[in-house]
């Protein structure tokens, strides 16, 4: 049965590359070949589950459609809008599908998306359902101790915010998630580097760099504006007011934008314990390919070897 | 045992009353009937609007929580409370998937009759 690619190149040493896409708010199954051509390169796309609490296409049929163009793809699955029940039919029916990697997060409160009446359901935190997936996977349990035939096929993501409070904790809370059984982590956008090497610092004192593939989270913005608004309407987001006065004051915003990001990379490969970089770049795909080309991460070889879905029979 | 039918009997409704009354008045307590508060340092987690268990969320600004900014993020002051009583070690114990038949009974009861263990989830491999 065919392995997550991401989990090879990670076990191959060699530095790896995610980015993120937001499914649409349509039922276009041709949205993804306008973005497929800057997602070529990467190693993992994942494909978020609501994100912001918004209504999107769901994460699973977006992982569908990419693995159809050949794309490897990563669920990404938040305890927001399902139970225990559904968190587990989804991780049997993915790994089904020929999806090999899963994301497990909290997600975003319901009360700042776009349906904010709505009820939220929170029946798992991320640790308990990164506990479950692992046990379901290597114990071939169900949450109930039930056994199951065939375990899912999948390698395991959480991820970290370094940046929000209480900073001390945040080293902790990654044990705990590496105790759960995570095997990946993809961490918040780092746009305060020296709080993030320090994270990185007391990550690798506690040997949890061994434990644990971590890869960094970078953020492409296509202008100042994009930074503002993140800056007021994500949740535990810090932005540098002098970055956003640096790209306020660039001639060509965009140009700017990939070239700190460009700098980010650069900054990120040097720090012990950073396996590899995940790139957001919302709405703005173009920003992928070309920061993969500006710091020769393109052309990685063995992205040819990956199976598309119809050719992994199980 | 049915865990709903343990509270339908005077001497559980008592207990209950009086648990609800005190853990309510002294930790805001929401009685979910399968007590964390020993691993919190006394902060009751089911004050999180996302039932965090396990620790904080990404999203605590300033000390704060996301949802509701007026509220102080229950999670940064479990931290720093179990900081001040040596408590650390304890905040690093996973806390089991919630069993939500237990909720709005006593925990007192359940935990007498060995229906929940505090910080029994255990690693993966548990």
């Amino acid at each position: 049965m065919a392995r997550s690619h991401l989990q090879q190149v990670l076990a191959s040493d060699r530095f790896a590359v995610t980015a993120e896409l937001t499914p649409p708010r349509s039922a276009s199954p041709e949205w993804i070949r306008r973005h497929i051509v800057h997602y070529r390169d990467v190693d993992a796309v994942n494909f978020t589950d609501n994100v912001s609490a918004r209504v999107k296409m769901a994460s699973l049929a977006a992982c569908v459609l990419a693995l159809r163009e050949g794309l490897e793809p990563v669920l990404q699955i938040t305890c927001r809008d399902k139970n225990r029940l559904a968190i587990q039919s989804e991780i049997i029916g993915a790994s089904a599908l020929g999806i090999r990697n899963v994301l497990c997060l909290t997600g975003d409160h319901q009360s700042r998306g776009d349906h904010p009446t709505a009820r939220g359901v929170f029946d798992l935190d991320s640790i308990q359902l990164i506990r479950m997936v692992r046990r379901m996977r290597d114990r071939h349990v169900l949450d109930n101790g039930a056994v199951m035939k065939q375990p899912p096929n999948i390698f395991i993501g959480g991820v970290a915010n370094p940046f929000a409070q209480p900073f001390e904790y945040r080293p902790l809370r990654l044990l705990k998630k590496v105790q759960a059984g995570v095997e990946f982590i993809q961490t918040q956008a780092v746009f305060h580097l020296s709080i993030f090497e320090r994270f990185m610092e007391m990550v690798c004192d506690m040997g949890l760099d061994e434990q644990v593939s971590i890869l960094a989270g970078v953020y492409a913005a296509k202008s100042a504006r994009v930074l503002e608004y993140m800056r007021d309407s994500i949740a535990g987001m810090r932005i540098p007011e002098e970055l956003i006065r640096r790209m306020g004051c660039a001639g060509d915003q965009e140009r700017e934008g990939t070239g700190i990001a460009k700098e980010t990379i650069a900054q990120l490969r040097a720090i012990k314990g950073v396996k590899g970089v995940h790139i957001m770049a919302v709405g703005w795909s173009e920003a992928v390919s070309i920061l993969l080309e500006e710091c020769n991460l393109d052309r990685r070889p063995e992205k040819a070897a990956i199976p598309v879905a119809s050719q992994t029979p199980q | 045992m049915d865990a709903r039918a343990a509270v339908n009997g005077p001497l559980h409704q008592l207990v209950y009353g009086v648990e609800r009354v005190v853990k309510g008045a002294l930790f805001g307590c929401k009685m979910c009937g399968q007590c964390a508060l020993s691993s919190t340092a006394f902060v009751c987690p089911m004050r999180c609007p996302k039932n965090m268990r396990n620790g904080p969320c990404g999203g605590s600004t300033d000390g704060m929580c996301e949802v509701d900014p007026s509220m102080p993020c229950v999670w940064c002051l479990a931290y720093q409370r179990s900081k001040k009583l040596g408590r650390i070690q304890k905040l690093l114990e996973i806390q089991p998937n919630l069993d939500w038949r237990l909720s709005q009974t006593s925990s007192w009861i359940n935990y007498v009759t060995g229906r929940y263990r505090p910080g029994s989830g255990g690693n993966h491999g548990a």
